[in-house]
């Protein structure tokens, strides 16, 4: 299987540890992977925060690279954000009509039928993966990510593939699928309401039982922004992208090698 | 629309506001937990069969059905509230067609100055609250007393509703506790336990409902086939309203109409269950026509004002989906922003996710002020999954702050500008974003904006990796 990697680009710029992973985790998983670099953002916090225009001027420019990979026999997009997923499948087609490019919006159903958010695609090959082993073993609470678990409706994933790592335990915790408060805009124009919602499931973190070794999610802008709360509070935490978590347990010699290799 | 506590504040103003409120929060959340908790006990009871194969059974195959019947109902409305209003006539009632909230006021005072009453008695009513009606009647001479426990302590405190459901959900029992013995004369021994709080309420409005010339209430459903009016209440006080005293006035919603009895029972099933859990509320009270000759029960005037402010308006654009709300609360109970601030942070009459979509859209032209409450959620969808009729409220907060976009101030709509301009070329992308220059560019875009002191308001700036991702894809490939 051919996959064209969707970079995202808080991934891109801020962690790009976790495209790596990503990437590792793929061709272990039997893929191979393309990575169009004409691709920028998709657009998403100008859609959410009302300028259309804008998000589809910058999310036509993703689009045609991830067509253009398609077109050259890519089988799928992939996408290691749920938001960012969810924009691709869900808003991009309503996007492109709310501007009036409805030849974009029929490109960007067929290239979202064709998305998958990298936990889905890896969870349907997670037998390939396999032996998963931290060599550390560690606590991990997961956090839903709103997008992922409400629009793509993506729930068991993420949960089956942290759950299958040797040496990985995965907590229970109150207010999981909860939003961080994160939002796009809505952290900065809000943000008295948007840190108190970010407090809200770092306590709940602190009481679960067990206490967590790091908190690990599929969208790096909920853990950026759980990171940054718990960082100006003084807060020990540890974020991680369940790339990340994975990656560390593909077995060395297994290493399907990263950006890089 | 009218109703709001703004006070020339923002919205942020207000929710930073909530928030530092601790109490607040936490009644807030202790209140919420509990009924959105019994929310998904009530919905999973349902468990009949899909009414086509294939297609969801259970609370989302009923989901599906009353969605699909509001939205009949709001494409035959106007011969529907015909129908209705013909049926009240012909059981002796009046009917009041009220185009603005001043319109429904000004025929209430009427009625109540012609009834020669002194005093009246409300039953919980969002509709009253949306028309302002308490001090139109208080200026008017009248004592206005709220029978509903809830907004009779709210009224005692000189508030508004901060839930639809639950008005005064924001306090807690010793607040409450205390607000009985500063205002409403309870014996400071009065203690903190709920039963001892509700019974001295009831005492005390007892006495109201026997006093009270004019009952006023709203309506939960209005059914056409037969004029009648369903309210649907948890503490009796409805039924007394509208029994006791000689004249009953219902202020209804012209969107809160079903058909028939089969399309009231589908979203009674829903209502409750989607508020409390209750499979029916405590009281389900149908009230059709005035007292009839031989009836024991009943006002000797029914008076039902049909209202519309704005709603017509709202039923012909694209946001006309709204109208399907009934009201139950659940987006509310499951919002992560309301959580956090309450109900009153929203400044308006309607909060959380419903208000946030419905009181733009109330609000019209009259009120652009309205608009920025659109922004009071993260667009996290909780509230879709809640909402009994499956109203896309996500997608119609996107369309209200594209709607709030159109009318952005020059420094916004720049940022915007620079910002899509460069990051639609993958050149100029990757030049914003090398680790050197990301900070110069972002402050650029966001100097005249206060996004960066937004974001530091408590939380640290994540940097820039070294090398970028796409960097190693090129170094590696």
């Amino acid at each position: 299987m051919r996959v064209s990697l969707l970079i995202t680009c808080v991934v891109d710029v801020v962690a790009p540890d976790v495209a790596d992973a990503a990437v590792r985790l793929l061709r272990t998983a039997g893929c191979e992977v393309t990575c169009n670099l004409d691709q920028t953002c998709c657009g998403q916090p100008a859609w959410n925060a009302g300028f259309a225009e804008d998000a589809a001027r910058v999310a036509r420019t993703t689009l045609d690279a991830l067509e253009a990979d398609l077109d050259a026999g890519a089988d799928a997009v992939v996408v290691p954000a749920g938001s960012c997923a969810t924009m691709v499948r869900v808003f991009w087609p309503e996007l492109f009509e709310v501007v009036g490019d409805h030849g974009a919006a029929a490109r960007a159903r067929r290239v979202g039928e064709r998305t998958r958010e990298l936990t889905e695609l890896l969870a349907g090959r997670a037998d390939r993966l396999q032996p998963l082993r931290l060599a550390r073993p560690t606590t991990v609470a997961l956090h839903a990510s709103c997008h992922m678990l409400r629009e793509l409706r993506i729930v068991d994933q993420p949960g089956a593939l942290a759950g299958a790592i040797d040496g990985c335990e995965v907590v229970d915790w109150d207010g999981a699928d909860r939003c961080c408060g994160f939002g796009g805009t809505f952290s900065v124009k809000l943000p008295e309401a948007s840190v108190a919602m970010a407090d809200e499931k770092l306590r709940a973190l602190a009481a679960a039982d067990p206490v967590a070794d790091e908190l690990v999610g599929c969208d790096t802008s909920c853990l950026l922004h759980l990171q940054a709360r718990a960082d100006a509070t003084g807060r020990p935490l540890r974020t991680r992208h369940l790339a990340e978590v994975l990656a560390e347990g593909l077995a060395a010699d297994r290493d399907g090698g990263g950006a890089t290799a | 629309m009218t109703g709001h506590q703004l006070d020339g504040t923002t919205l942020r103003q207000r929710t930073a506001a909530a928030v530092a409120d601790e109490r607040l929060r936490a009644n807030v959340a202790r209140a919420v937990d509990r009924f959105a908790g019994h929310r998904l006990t009530g919905l999973a009871e349902l468990d009949h069969e899909p009414a086509v194969p294939g297609e969801p059974g259970g609370a989302d195959g009923l989901r599906r059905a009353a969605r699909a019947a509001k939205l009949q109902v709001l494409a035959d409305l106007p011969d529907l509230l015909e129908r209705f209003a013909d049926r009240v006539l012909a059981r002796g009632g009046h009917v009041c067609w009220a185009p603005t909230a001043a319109d429904a006021r000004r025929y209430i005072v009427e009625v109540v100055e012609a009834a020669g009453a002194t005093r009246v008695a409300k039953s919980k009513s969002m509709a009253t609250e949306e028309i302002d009606l308490n001090p139109a009647l208080e200026a008017a001479g009248k004592e206005v007393v709220e029978t509903d426990l809830g907004e009779w302590i709210v009224q005692l405190a000189g508030e508004t509703p901060s839930h639809i459901i639950a008005p005064a959900l924001h306090r807690d029992r010793h607040q409450i506790r205390d607000l009985f013995v500063d205002r409403a004369a309870a014996s400071p021994g009065l203690g903190t336990d709920p039963a001892e709080l509700v019974r001295f309420a009831r005492g005390r409005l007892r006495e109201v409902f026997l006093g009270a010339e004019v009952g006023i209430t709203g309506a939960n459903i209005a059914v056409a086939e037969t004029g009648s009016i369903v309210l649907v209440t948890n503490e009796g006080n409805g039924r007394l309203v509208t029994a006791l005293p000689r004249v009953h006035v219902a202020v209804l919603g012209m969107e809160r109409l079903a058909a028939d009895w089969a399309q009231a029972d589908l979203l009674l099933a829903l209502l409750a269950r989607s508020a409390t859990g209750q499979r029916l509320s405590s009281y389900t009270s149908i009230v059709t026509g005035a007292r009839a000759t031989g009836e024991a029960d009943g006002p000797d005037e029914l008076h039902v004002v049909i209202l519309d402010n704005g709603r017509s308006d709202l039923l012909a654009g694209e946001h006309h989906e709204m109208l399907g709300c009934i009201r139950c609360g659940a987006c509310l109970n499951v919002c992560p922003v309301y959580r956090q601030t309450g109900g009153h942070a929203y400044g308006w009459v309607y909060p959380g996710p419903m208000g946030a979509v419905l009181t733009p859209l109330l609000a019209g032209d009259e009120h652009p002020e309205a608009a920025e409450v659109a922004g009071a959620s993260t667009l996290c969808g909780a509230c879709m999954d809640a909402c009994p009729v499956q109203i896309p409220l996500q997608d119609l907060l996107l369309s209200l702050r594209r709607a709030k976009a159109a009318d952005a101030g020059r420094a916004e709509r720049a940022a915007w500008r620079a910002w899509s301009a460069a990051w639609s070329d993958g050149r100029r992308y990757a030049a914003t974003t090398r680790a050197a220059t990301w900070g110069r560019w972002a402050a650029s875009l966001t100097g005249h904006l206060p996004v960066g002191r937004g974001w530091a308001r408590g939380r640290t700036m994540p940097r820039p990796a070294a090398e970028r991702f796409r960097d190693r894809w090129r170094a590696g490939s």
